[in-house]
């Protein structure tokens, strides 16, 4: 039983930190610092930034231009992204539709859509809840209508994160409602957002921000050549893809360096005179919130151990998305707690550029606990509810 | 072995319970918090003629002589209908301070002005370093001839962006943790070196951070005695630590009901979701939760109107519960809407917003948890 890295894999994790060194820099650095939301060009220019090195979609095959690493080295490059904080991919494009293109597309679809995921020249965003369908996804009712050289789809798709800032969203419609199971008559439909129909209407959400939005489709037409794979078959890609995109489900990393800003914080945060760290009440459940988070990274740990020797991953990735999630909502009620008074100013427009830094209410990061505290209650409905996911490891883990 | 509230209580209750049905609806407290002002100068008003800014005032006063279980009834509906006037500041706090410490002449000056709807007012309780520590104050009040000169800085103050009056906790004596040496001043908010930075707050309501630079006063704004002040401090702050606290009760009840209604009509998988077992039995831990809390409330608010010396303790124990038992019902609610309960359109999310600013105010569950033990 040995958990060190190999001479090989701490030579690798040299050459990450020393790209990281060198190009995590400048006002992208500086935003993730302090806690300040990056805007869409920045969002972009960061992913061409790893798209450079060749390091845009590290579990893409070599041929569609992945990097070909080990699990282990797939790890250890999270691990570091997350250590210094760098931005997270948007995982739409590389982590979501283009997988499902390479698995399941002709090779049109690949040398049309690939490449631009890739280098992030175009932003893509999910097609998947309705109003009516969330937990129960299958029960989707976007129609797309086959007519001829194109489908007409008709329909509202729902909680869609960052379509505003999207050239294209990917879809599960419903393509043939005379099936047994609904799940047979739903297929995966690539849609060009400035097609005529589809339109847009935000969603703000608890923390006043615009994150996510419906997206009408009314009439519109899209041609057959956007269908990924056969029809009918939409439900089993998104499974596929579902059990195997699973890097990074526990976002071990960046709850760490979350943990570790909260350590520095309380030293400085006032409590009856004291720093915060020497209340008992909140140091005992920074104690609690760092030895759980221990438990999970090394639960992750084995996980990839297993996959790393050739075991095909399963239903734990649901226990590393529920304890994942649980643990960043955790870290966002100590910082709620340790910024006081100061989480309870509503100062959204702190972060613009032209907005004064001696003006702000507070360190700019105990504002925004609050906000981050609010938006990430979704953490436990997003990605498969922390319901659903206990339903799943309830069914394929414990066979109840 | 009465829990019963008497007429009165029923009368109160019900007069502020239809306000909210029938004036107060979600649409309408979201046109009000998101205007200029924060708060509908008119609705205030509304309730300078009901009697409500007058109810726990004494009779001699101009007030209705209501107390502890008036309160409670009163907030508790300010929670269910997320009412954004500013009551617990200009009323409760500023009010309090004047019930508990000013004299007959400082109260004709400013409390009849509250009473009637007149004026606005909001007490400075927090300063940036101080947390929760109501006496840890380093804005100072020198001596100059007959005057006072008060150098310092104050931040969330509730309502201060609106105040008429301000009232200033202030170091006449003392290093800056000690609790002797803080008098209280009732100090007119246009008076020269006083300088407002408002905002809104992430619950709609309002606040300020105020620097005050040489601002000069005589004795006649002192409220009650030099260096004294923190006996009606504290007495001030634990009264209104139990309103917030009736209040969130409102919050904590209000959306306990509307996920259990949420989850009879919310159809997944062919079925409501509220016949799965394992949310059933989560909403009836969310009923629990409001049950105990309530069971608490009623105990101090007792304990308030009987004068017990417990209460301190009580207050406590009950903003502890808040902290925790609220904060979870508050978070099952969105949990089990869904990703509907994080829509800034439905008022599941304010509610949220406002439990989670109550949590903090006049401090959080650890801190009250080590005052609960303190006091024992």
């Amino acid at each position: 039983m040995n958990i060190n890295f190999s001479k090989k894999e701490l030579i690798f994790q040299k050459e990450v930190r020393t790209f990281l060194k060198e190009k995590y820099s400048g006002d992208i650095r500086k935003k993730q610092d302090s806690s300040i939301p990056l805007n869409r060009d920045e969002m972009v220019r960061w992913q061409k930034i790893l798209y450079e090195r060749g390091w845009a979609a590290v579990n893409w095959p070599v041929e569609y231009g992945g990097t070909g690493w080990t699990t282990i080295q797939k790890y250890i490059f999270e691990n570091e992204i997350g250590a210094v904080n760098a931005p997270e991919f948007i995982p739409f494009g590389v982590k979501m539709v283009g997988p499902i293109i390479y698995s399941f597309g002709n090779n049109e679809q690949k040398r049309r859509f690939l490449p631009d995921i890739l280098s992030s020249d175009v932003w893509w965003c999910q097609g998947y809840s309705e109003p009516g369908s969330g937990s129960d996804l299958a029960s989707l009712r976007t129609k797309a209508k086959r007519q001829s050289d194109h489908y007409v789809v008709n329909g509202v798709k729902i909680w869609t994160t960052l379509a505003q800032y999207a050239d294209w969203i990917f879809c599960l419609v419903r393509t043939n409602s005379d099936v047994a199971r609904r799940q047979e008559g739903i297929s995966f439909l690539l849609i060009d957002m400035k097609t005529p129909g589809v339109s847009i209407k935000p969603i703000i959400t608890m923390d006043g921000i615009h994150e996510i939005n419906e997206v009408h489709f009314e009439n519109t037409k899209v041609p057959i050549e956007n269908l990924v794979g056969e029809e009918g078959k939409g439900w089993t890609y998104g499974k596929v893809l579902l059990q195997h995109e699973r890097t990074n489900l526990a976002t071990v990393p960046r709850s760490k360096y979350r943990l570790n800003q909260l350590k520095k914080e309380v030293v400085q945060s006032k409590h009856d005179g004291a720093p915060l760290i020497e209340d008992l009440n909140f140091a005992r459940k920074l104690a609690t919130a760092e030895i759980e988070l221990k438990a999970l990274e090394y639960t992750e740990l084995r996980t990839l151990a297993a996959i790393a020797t050739g075991k095909a991953p399963g239903a734990e990735s649901s226990i590393l998305k529920i304890k994942g999630t649980v643990m960043q909502q955790t870290l966002d009620e100590l910082f709620l707690e340790a910024a006081g008074y100061y989480a309870l100013p509503y100062v959204p427009n702190q972060y613009d550029l032209d907005f004064p830094k001696s003006e702000w209410i507070g360190h700019g990061a105990e504002t925004e606990s609050s906000l981050q505290y609010f938006n990430n209650r979704k953490a436990s409905i997003y990605s498969g509810s922390n319901e659903i996911q206990k339903n799943i490891v309830s069914k394929h883990v414990l066979g109840l | 072995m009465d829990f019963s509230l008497n007429e009165e209580q029923l009368m109160l209750t019900d007069s502020v319970s239809r306000f909210i049905d029938n004036d107060y609806d979600f649409e309408t407290r979201q046109k009000i918090a998101e205007s200029g002002k924060g708060y509908s100068t008119d609705l205030w008003q509304t309730y300078a003629e009901l009697g409500w800014t007058a109810i726990t005032f004494a009779e001699e006063d101009g007030g209705l002589g209501g107390g502890a279980i008036e309160l409670m009834v009163m907030m508790e509906q300010f929670g269910r209908g997320l009412v954004v006037e500013p009551f617990l500041a200009t009323v409760i706090l500023a009010g309090g301070v004047l019930k508990n410490a000013a004299s007959t002449a400082q109260k004709e000056k400013w409390l009849v002005g509250i009473i009637e709807g007149q004026i606005q007012a909001a007490l400075a309780f927090s300063e940036p370093q101080s947390r929760f520590d109501i006496a840890d104050i380093a804005t100072n009040a020198r001596i100059d001839g007959a005057k006072y000169v008060l150098n310092g800085e104050k931040n969330l103050v509730l309502n201060g962006g609106n105040a008429d009056l301000l009232i200033i906790p202030a170091r006449t004596s003392g290093l800056q943790s000690d609790q002797n040496g803080i008098t209280l001043f009732a100090v007119s908010a246009d008076s020269p070196g006083i300088d407002r930075r408002c905002y809104a707050m992430v619950d709609a309501h309002h606040a300020a951070d105020i620097t005050f630079k040489n601002v000069t006063v005589d004795e006649t704004a002192i409220l009650g005695e030099v260096g004294q002040g923190i006996e009606p401090l504290q007495t001030v702050i634990d009264e209104a630590t139990l309103s917030v606290c009736a209040e969130a009760m409102g919050i904590m009840r209000t959306m306990h009901d509307k996920t259990v209604e949420y989850s009879k009509s919310r159809v997944q998988f062919g079925v409501p979701i509220g016949t799965f077992q394992a949310l059933q039995h989560r909403m009836v831990d969310n009923l629990m939760a409001c049950e105990q809390t309530y069971s608490l409330l009623l105990w101090a608010s007792m304990l308030n109107a009987s004068g017990n010396p417990d209460l301190r303790k009580a207050i406590s124990a009950l903003k502890y519960q808040i902290g925790t038992a609220g904060r979870k019902v508050a978070q099952e609610a969105v949990q089990i809407h869904g990703a509907i309960g994080m829509a800034w359109e439905l008022d599941i999310a304010h509610y949220f917003k406002r439990i989670t600013a109550i949590e903090l105010l006049f401090g959080n569950a650890d801190f009250h948890l080590s005052r609960y033990l303190e006091l024992s």
